[in-house]
C-alpha cells in the first residue's frame, strides 16, 4: 500500500470533523484501510478497478462508490437486476454496501457479480474503509496505480491478437450455454457476457493451463484452440 | 403466421385443422417434427428455429402441457425443491421462437411416406424427423414388478407425479422402517441418479424417522461416484444405508407389491416402501419406428443421424451412441450437434465437426454436492471420451457447498438453453 490512501483517510476524516455533515453516522470507524487492500486485491480486483486512471473491467470501475446511485456508471452494462435496483433508488453507502459484499445476490437478486461475499464483518468493514479512500473527493481521486492484478497468464501478443469470429463464436458458445445463461443471469454459475474480450481470452487461457482451479472450466478449456477462445471471447463481449 | 400458430397451441382442436392445410404453416418450407420435448427435443426445436430465422418449419410433439424434468427431482424428494419449480412451460418455445407444439402423442413413424402418426389419428410430414423420447422400462426385469404397480412401488424415474409419490410414501413410513431400493443394471438414464435419491430419502429420514433404514438391491458390483457417495453415506447417514451387490444376490431379486416384500437371492424382507427402478430401454417410439437394435437406438456421433435412416436423427437416453452417460446434459449435447447437422442439410448452414460435454452434479446431504464429467468428440465408431473429472473425496465443505450451489446455476441455464 503505498502512502497517499493512508493520508487521504486521515484528511479525509478531518474534513468530516470540520464540516460536520452527518458527523454521527459518518465518523463511525469504518475499518483498516490497509487490510482492505490486501482482501481487494484478493477478492476484487480480478474485476474491478479502484484507483486513478480505474476503468470498467468485467465489474464497473469503483472511483466514488460511495454516494453514488446503484446502476449509474453510463458506459458500463449492468446486469437488470443491478440497474432496476438503481432505478428504484439505490444508492452505495455503507448501509447498502456491506450487505452487498456479505451477498451480492441477497441484496440485488440476479447481480451479474459472481462473488460469494465475505462473511466477516470486519472484513468488509476494511474492504469498504479501502473503498471510501477513492469516494473521498471526487476531484482527487489518490495517486495511485489503478488495482486490476497483473495477468494471471503470460500471453504472446499474437495470442492477445487474434480477432475473434463471433460468428463461430456463437456456434461455439453452445456448449457455454448449458450452464452459463446467454441472457447473463447469475443463478449460481457466473455470467460471461459482456466481458472485455482480453480478460474473457485471459481468463480462458488461465483455465487451460490449470491456474483457474475449476475443473469443469478446466476441462472445456482445454480443448479449445487460441482461435476459438478468441472466437467466443467476441462472441460473449456483445452478447446481450 | 405466428397468429396461426398461437391460435393453435391455445385451442388445439380446433387449430388441428391447420395441420392439414400445409400452406397455413409455409409452403415450401423445410419441416422438421421433433418428437419428444425433454432436455434433447426442446433444446433441438429452439436451437432449430432460433438459428434458421424462420426459414424451417419446426414441429414440437410432446403430450405434457407442462414439462417436470427428471434432473433435480431428486432433490424435491430431499426436500430441497418445491415440486412446482421442476415444472416447465412451452409457451415461449412457441410464442418467442414460432414452433408449433403439438400436445399429442407420437404413436407410429411411416419412414417411406415421412409421415408421423399421432394418438388424435393426425399424421404429420416431415423432411427431418428427431426422436428424442427418453426410456422405457424393460417388462419383466424385475420379477414381480410391472408398471401397473407402479402407485404400490413407484419407479419415480421420468420425472412427474411418480416424484410425488414415492417422496409421501418416504414420510409416510413407520417410525424405524424400511426402505428399499431396487437399482437398474447398466445403462440406464442419469448413472448416479439412483444413489443420489438413496441420499435425499436418508436426508429426509435422518430429520423425520431416523431409526428407519434403507436397503439398496443392486445388480451391479459397482456403480457412479461410488467413493464419494458411500464416503458421504458414512458421514452424514451412519448406519442408515446399506447395500447388497451382485456377490450378495443384489442380481437375484423379486418384488411382491401387493405383500410388500422384497425377495433377494432367497431372502425374503417386509419393506415399508419400496422403489424400484428397472432396466431400461428407448423410448417406445423408437422400437415403433423400426429404429432401434436390441434396446437402443444406433446413431451416428458426428450428426446424432440414426444409423438405420438418414433422415431421422435419435437424440439422449434413447440412443446407443458411444461413451456418453445417458443425462439431460449430455441429451442438450448432442441436440445442438443434430439442430446444426439438420440446419446445414436443409438450408446450406455451415457446419461445424461435432463436439459433445456432460457434467452430472449430485446432492449427498445439505451443501455437499459433488460432480462428474468429461468431455466427447465424435469419432466413426462412437462418440468417445476425450477428457474428464471426478471430485475427490475428502474435499473442503466450502468446494462441497460451491458445487451444490454450481448446480443451481446449471438447472437454472440448462432450462433457459432448452425452453428458452
Amino acid at each position: 500500500m503505498t502512502q497517499g490512501p493512508l493520508l487521504s483517510i486521515t484528511l479525509f476524516a478531518a474534513t468530516l470533523l470540520a464540516t460536520g455533515v452527518h458527523a454521527e453516522e459518518e465518523t463511525r470507524p469504518i475499518g483498516d484501510a490497509d487490510s482492505g487492500a490486501t482482501l481487494f486485491a484478493r477478492h476484487c480486483a480480478s474485476c474491478h478497478q479502484v484507483g486513478a486512471g480505474a476503468e470498467n473491467r468485467i465489474g464497473p470501475h469503483l472511483n466514488n462508490i460511495f454516494g453514488r446511485k446503484a446502476g449509474e456508471i453510463a458506459d458500463y452494462r449492468y446486469s437488470e437486476g443491478l440497474a432496476r435496483m438503481g432505478a428504484d433508488g439505490l444508492v452505495w453507502t455503507f448501509d447498502t454496501l456491506d450487505p452487498y459484499l456479505e451477498n451480492p445476490r441477497a441484496l440485488v437478486s440476479r447481480t451479474r457479480m459472481n462473488f460469494a461475499g465475505l462473511d466477516a464483518p470486519e472484513d468488509r468493514a476494511d474492504v469498504l474503509a479501502y473503498l471510501r479512500v477513492y469516494s473521498a473527493d471526487p476531484a482527487n481521486i489518490p495517486e495511485a496505480e489503478p488495482t486490476a492484478l497483473p495477468r494471471e497468464v503470460d500471453l504472446p501478443p499474437e495470442t492477445l491478437e487474434i480477432v475473434g469470429d463471433p460468428a463461430y463464436g456463437e456456434y461455439l458458445s453452445s456448449e457455454c450455454t448449458t450452464c452459463h445463461r446467454r441472457d447473463g443471469a447469475d443463478e449460481g454459475i457466473p455470467a460471461i457476457t459482456g466481458w472485455p474480450e482480453e480478460d474473457f481470452v485471459v481468463a480462458m487461457h488461465a483455465y487451460k493451463r490449470k491456474i483457474r482451479p475449476h475443473p469443469v472450466m478446466q476441462m472445456m478449456a482445454g480443448r479449445l484452440s487460441d482461435e476459438e477462445i478468441a472466437a467466443l471471447a467476441a462472441y460473449f463481449a456483445e452478447a446481450e | 403466421m405466428t397468429l396461426n400458430r398461437r391460435a393453435f397451441i391455445g385451442t388445439g382442436a380446433a387449430a388441428a385443422a391447420s395441420l392439414y392445410a400445409p400452406a397455413v404453416l409455409g409452403q415450401g418450407k423445410p419441416r422438421v417434427l421433433v418428437v419428444g420435448g425433454g432436455a434433447g427435443g426442446a433444446t433441438a426445436a429452439r436451437y432449430i428455429a432460433k438459428d434458421s430465422d424462420g426459414a424451417i418449419d419446426v414441429t414440437l410433439i410432446e403430450p405434457a402441457r407442462s414439462y417436470y424434468t427428471c434432473f433435480f427431482s431428486n432433490l424435491y424428494i430431499g426436500g430441497f425443491r418445491e415440486y412446482d419449480s421442476l415444472a416447465h412451460s412451452y409457451d415461449k418455445l412457441a410464442s418467442d421462437y414460432g414452433i408449433n407444439v403439438v400436445h399429442d402423442w407420437a404413436v407410429g413413424v411411416d419412414r417411406d411416406a415421412k409421415t408421423v402418426a399421432l394418438a388424435s389419428g393426425a399424421s404429420l410430414p416431415y423432411d427431418k424427423l428427431i426422436l428424442s423420447p427418453g426410456i422405457d422400462f424393460v417388462d419383466g426385469s424385475v420379477p414381480g414388478w410391472s408398471i401397473d404397480d407402479q402407485d404400490t412401488m413407484p419407479h419415480a424415474y421420468k420425472g412427474g407425479t411418480q416424484a410425488a409419490l414415492l417422496k409421501s410414501q418416504v414420510e409416510a413410513m413407520p417410525e424405524g422402517g424400511l426402505y428399499a431400493m431396487v437399482a437398474p443394471p447398466n445403462p440406464y438414464r442419469c448413472p448416479p441418479g439412483p444413489y443420489e435419491r438413496v441420499s435425499m430419502v436418508a436426508h429426509l429420514l435422518k430429520a423425520q424417522n431416523p431409526t428407519a433404514k434403507i436397503l439398496i438391491v443392486d445388480p451391479k458390483a459397482n456403480f457412479s461416484k461410488q467413493a464419494l457417495f458411500e464416503e458421504g453415506w458414512q458421514k452424514h447417514y451412519p448406519g442408515m444405508i446399506s447395500r447388497i451387490g451382485p456377490d450378495f444376490g443384489g442380481d437375484n431379486v423379486e418384488v411382491n407389491p401387493a405383500e410388500m416384500t422384497v425377495n433377494i437371492d432367497g431372502m425374503v424382507e417386509q419393506v415399508d416402501a419400496c422403489n424400484v427402478i428397472p432396466a431400461q430401454q428407448a423410448g417406445r417410439i423408437c422400437h415403433e419406428a423400426g429404429l432401434t437394435e436390441g434396446n437402443w437406438a444406433p446413431v451416428s456421433g458426428h450428426t446424432m443421424v440414426s444409423r438405420l435412416d438418414e433422415d431421422v436423427h435419435i437424440l439422449g437416453d434413447a440412443t446407443d451412441q458411444g461413451d456418453m452417460p445417458k443425462s439431460g446434459y449430455s441429451a442438450n449435447s448432442q441436440a445442438k450437434v443434430a439442430a446444426m447437422a439438420i440446419r446445414g442439410a436443409l438450408t446450406g448452414a455451415t457446419v461445424f465437426p461435432a463436439k459433445f460435454s456432460n457434467t452430472c452434479w449430485s446432492l449427498i446431504d445439505t451443501d455437499d454436492g459433488v460432480k462428474v464429467g468429461a468431455t466427447y468428440e465424435a469419432t466413426d465408431e462412437k462418440i468417445a471420451k476425450v477428457d474428464g473429472f471426478i471430485s475427490d473425496t475428502g474435499e473442503p465443505a466450502d468446494l462441497r457447498r460451491q458445487t451444490y450451489e454450481e448446480s443451481l446455476g446449471w438447472y437454472s441455464g440448462i432450462t433457459t438453453d432448452m425452453f428458452g
